[in-house]
């Protein structure tokens, strides 16, 4: 098996570019102004698809472009980016402001980092520019480029007032608000949340990040490189996690709590997941034996939301027969290769044609994917499930877990399925 | 987000904020997709692709095909030629289309790929196999909007499809312009209920309105990813034996008509959109000359009349609200003149696509109505807020992203044109014709008589309306 290549020219490709992914990462800080420079479309693609929710201000659900026109390709796109930098600034007082360069800046050669230092210099915030030419990559190349931008602030901010049971909970992007029940439980364990990165950020939390004692990393690709760079000059130990499924949300807070070493948090630790599971598992007991048995299929955009995934169909009893990611590594794919049964078929950047055929071929009863499956699984009439940003349920938690089996419940259940026609149930 | 748009308006120059436009490229994928078995394609970084389709797909909920050449640093600096050869032979081999549609993005417009040159090359040297097409039309991004990108991929197909055969054919080419598969539906059934025979392109019904069949049994095979629609080639090669060509929407299908003119001398005749009792009745005094009889069929009659009715049963609710519209402009100028006709009081007009010819269009549509309209192309959303900020409307009309501004001022809202990302049925049924009509009416008037109930007093809330 390869994978962790670029794709061939001409395939119809899941993936996306460098300039999708640091976008889908920086986006969610909520007091940055984010403008794009480059022609309108990137812009418009990328105007609150994601759902990240803030609360408080909203300045990232704005959408800001320079709109460049043929004679900005022309003639150089650094006096409009400027102006509008001056303009946004001063009527959004943002706390900083992240440049997205474009394909197009890359070729016409727009000097971003002396624009950005000058009206830095000028306008007294942060401005950062972040290194996005879409060609230059793959999504995975885009969170290099947003964790090289976040590098920028972290370690600029004032650190009193950190304890020693502190962190940074990195790689959540607060779909649904699920970052909220996730500090909820850090805080019950006795934990100081210093920073959110990137769900529900705020740039003056990032920028003193650096005092924390540790940073959990989810979502692996989106964030990793950012803890290991603080690893490295900072000395900040990271933990990866997972909060999908009760198993992995579970040996997350474990490790959290095992990693500061305290009885008493760790003890607390216990009580917060036996009261969360003393709720939850009655609430799983019917949708659980109505889903006992039935074929799943995941593919999804990091391979370790398809670990939780497999895990959390194994709990409800049901049987993994395809599992796939569009950025997962060869490590990643020899531990998706150990985790599921045999026959189970494992897939890279599976094209849509090979998508169908394993649906069908399995009898998948349920597929979990993103925006672009969605209608593929329905075309196909088979039930499904958005793991992706489109959801509007938080399925992270115990709560989540809860959440996500009711929806792949209600889905697999849902009367409209035996109108199609071939697929009488 | 909502109380981010300060009242207060200042000049901008340099700057786009909530856009009421898109790019190129995804408008020459769109209607590629209404070319019978065609693949389009991105000839640009991955990025663009998985964008257009994502968009796409949002807003149709069907799945959307199209391939990319995968642009590396290495093709941005050397060229994109290889990859797109490259492309083209794994694409026959793998996807097996009867057309590949090229389009190029900012980025292989600006390194300068030829890609005239290079399919013909492909072709000379045996890529391209017997009785397959590679077209393509130029859309840089950085001009124009997504309608413009329509407007080329269009013309692309006349470009390469059409032939002069010296067949003289009855028949007549139509152009649809950029409307929903519903909307081209509906037009052919009205060219059907005039006896008209025509070649419509593009054609995305069926393509992307298919119905579930559910799965065939070959699934998988290169075969599925085609829907049962779109414009066959032999048709479309037979564009040049027309009588006459039909377009709807100048934004949108000038270029092609004329394209053709040019090529072969059949007279181009361009209209509105359908959209509205006024610009339908034109479109089928148009129908009636071009099928040179004085009546029509009285299906059609009948709709008119159904239609006529319903403005009339309800017209005191729609007389002197206020109104604004935004959106594509073809879709913008009809709908303005329609709401017009209601007795509305259409004060703000606005649409992303740039074009003197829209605000000229416009202000004819208005003068004596509305002398004082706020009228603007190139705008943008952030724009259309803050008039309305300043001055409230009764109603606003446009795409999904409206509800912002709706939700901030508390206007009803009714969704109209692309893209329409939060709700089903736009592109189910149509807007265009008299049938089109009624159902624009229904939604109006619900969207009116919705809020009348809701802030209605007690003593005024009433059974009958």
């Amino acid at each position: 098996m390869s994978c962790d290549r670029e794709s061939l020219a001409g395939a119809v490709s899941q993936r996306a570019c460098v300039f999708c992914g640091s976008r889908v990462v920086l986006y969610p800080i909520a007091d940055a102004l984010h403008l794009v420079h480059g022609p309108v479309g990137c812009a418009v693609y990328t105007w609150d698809i994601r759902g990240a929710l803030s609360s408080g201000t909203e300045l990232h659900r704005l959408s800001f472009s320079t709109d460049l026109q043929e004679k900005d390709v022309i003639f150089g796109g650094e006096e409009k980016l400027a102006g509008a930098l001056h303009e946004l600034i001063d009527r959004y007082h943002p706390r900083a402001a992240f440049v997205y360069s474009t394909c197009i800046v890359g070729i016409i050669g727009d000097d971003l980092d002396a624009i950005c230092k000058r009206v830095s210099r000028e306008k007294g915030i942060p401005v950062i520019p972040v290194k996005s030419e879409g060609f230059k990559g793959g999504k995975r190349d885009g969170y290099m480029a947003a964790c090289a931008a976040l590098s920028r602030l972290v370690g600029t901010g004032d650190t009193s007032g950190i304890g020693p049971f502190s962190l940074n909970i990195m790689g959540d992007f607060n779909l649904a608000g699920e970052i909220w029940i996730i500090r909820e439980y850090f805080e019950k364990m006795g934990i100081q949340v210093v920073a959110n990165i990137t769900g529900d950020g705020r740039v003056d939390d990032i920028r003193r990040a650096h005092g924390a004692a540790l940073n959990v990393v989810q979502c692996s690709g989106s964030t990793l490189y950012l803890a290991q760079s603080m690893e490295k000059e900072f000395g900040i130990p990271y933990l990866r996690v997972s909060y999908l499924g009760i198993e992995d949300m579970t040996e997350s807070l474990y490790a959290v709590a095992g990693f500061f070493g305290d009885p008493h948090m760790m003890e607390r630790t216990r009580k917060l997941v036996r009261d969360e599971l003393a709720v939850l598992y009655p609430q799983l007991q019917k949708y659980r034996q109505a889903l006992r048995g039935k074929k799943a299929a995941i593919y999804v955009g990091g391979a370790f939301k398809a670990f939780s995934l497999v895990k959390t169909f194994r709990l409800l009893d049901m049987e993994v027969v395809m599992v796939g990611s569009q950025t997962g590594r060869k490590e990643d794919y020899l531990e998706l290769k150990e985790i599921t049964s045999d026959g189970t078929v494992i897939v890279d950047d599976s094209n849509p044609l090979e998508l169908a055929s394993f649906l069908r071929g399995k009898k998948v009863d349920v597929f979990v994917g993103g925006v672009k499956e969605r209608p593929i699984a329905y075309k196909l009439g088979i039930p499904f499930c958005d793991h992706n940003h489109e959801r509007k349920e938080a399925l992270e938690g115990f709560i989540g877990m809860l959440n996500f089996t009711r929806e792949i419940y209600s889905s697999v259940m849902s009367p409209v399925w035996q109108f199609v026609p071939g697929r009488k149930r | 987000m909502l109380s981010l748009t300060p009242k207060e308006i200042s000049d901008r120059n340099a700057l786009t904020v909530n856009p009421a436009k898109t790019c190129q490229p995804i408008g020459a994928m769109y209607a590629a997709l209404g070319i019978h078995r065609c693949l389009p394609h991105s000839h640009g970084s991955q990025g663009c692709c998985a964008y257009h389709r994502s968009h796409l797909t949002r807003h149709y909920k069907e799945p959307v095909m199209a391939s990319t050449s995968s642009f590396t640093e290495g093709a941005a600096v050397f060229g994109g030629m290889s990859n797109l050869r490259q492309a083209i032979t794994n694409i026959f081999h793998i996807y097996d289309p009867d057309v590949i549609a090229v389009h190029t993005t900012c980025l292989s417009e600006t390194i300068g790929d030829d890609l005239s040159t290079i399919i013909l090359k492909a072709r000379d040297e045996g890529l391209v196999p017997e009785g397959k097409w590679v077209i393509h039309c130029n859309t840089p991004s950085y001009a124009g909007s997504h309608v413009t990108g329509f407007s080329n991929m269009t013309t692309g197909m006349v470009k390469y499809f059409a032939q002069e055969n010296e067949r003289h054919r009855e028949q007549i080419n139509l152009i649809p312009g950029y409307v929903e598969p519903s909307d081209m539906r509906e037009i052919k059934r009205l060219l059907a209920e005039m006896e008209l025979p025509s070649v419509v392109f593009p054609d995305t019904s069926d393509v992307l309105d298919a119905p579930q069949q559910g799965a065939p049994v070959s699934v998988g095979k290169a075969a599925d990813i085609y829907p049962k629609g779109g414009t066959r080639i032999r048709d479309l090669q037979s564009m040049g034996d027309s009588r006459v060509t039909l377009a709807l929407g100048p934004f949108a299908s000038e270029n092609a008509a004329i394209e053709l003119e040019n090529r072969t001398e059949i007279p181009a005749r361009i209209m509105d959109l359908p959209i509205g009792i006024a610009a339908t009745d034109r479109f089928i005094q148009v129908l009636l000359e071009t099928a040179e009889v004085l009546e029509p069929p009285a299906s059609i009659a009948d709709d008119r009349g159904r239609m006529v009715d319903i403005m009339l049963d309800m017209q005191q609710y729609f007389y002197d609200r206020k109104v604004a519209i935004y959106g594509d402009p073809d879709q913008v100028i009809s709908l303005t003149e329609f709401a017009v006709s209601l007795g509305m009081k259409p004060i703000y007009v606005l649409t992303g696509t740039p074009g003197k010819r829209f605000d000229a269009r416009i202000k004819g549509i208005l003068k004596d109505v509305v002398p004082g309209a706020r009228i603007k192309s190139s705008g943008d959303l952030f724009l259309l807020h803050q008039w309305i900020k300043n001055e409230p409307v009764d109603l606003l009309i446009g795409n999904t992203y409206g509800k912002y501004i709706a939700r901030a001022e508390d206007i009803p809202f009714v969704r109209f044109g692309f893209p329409i990302l939060d709700r089903v049925g736009h592109s189910y049924f149509p807007t265009v014709g008299y049938r089109g009509g009624m159902r624009l009416l229904e939604k109006m008037l619900d969207a009116l008589l919705d809020r009348k109930d809701r802030d209605d007093p007690e003593e005024r809330f009433e059974l009958v309306l």
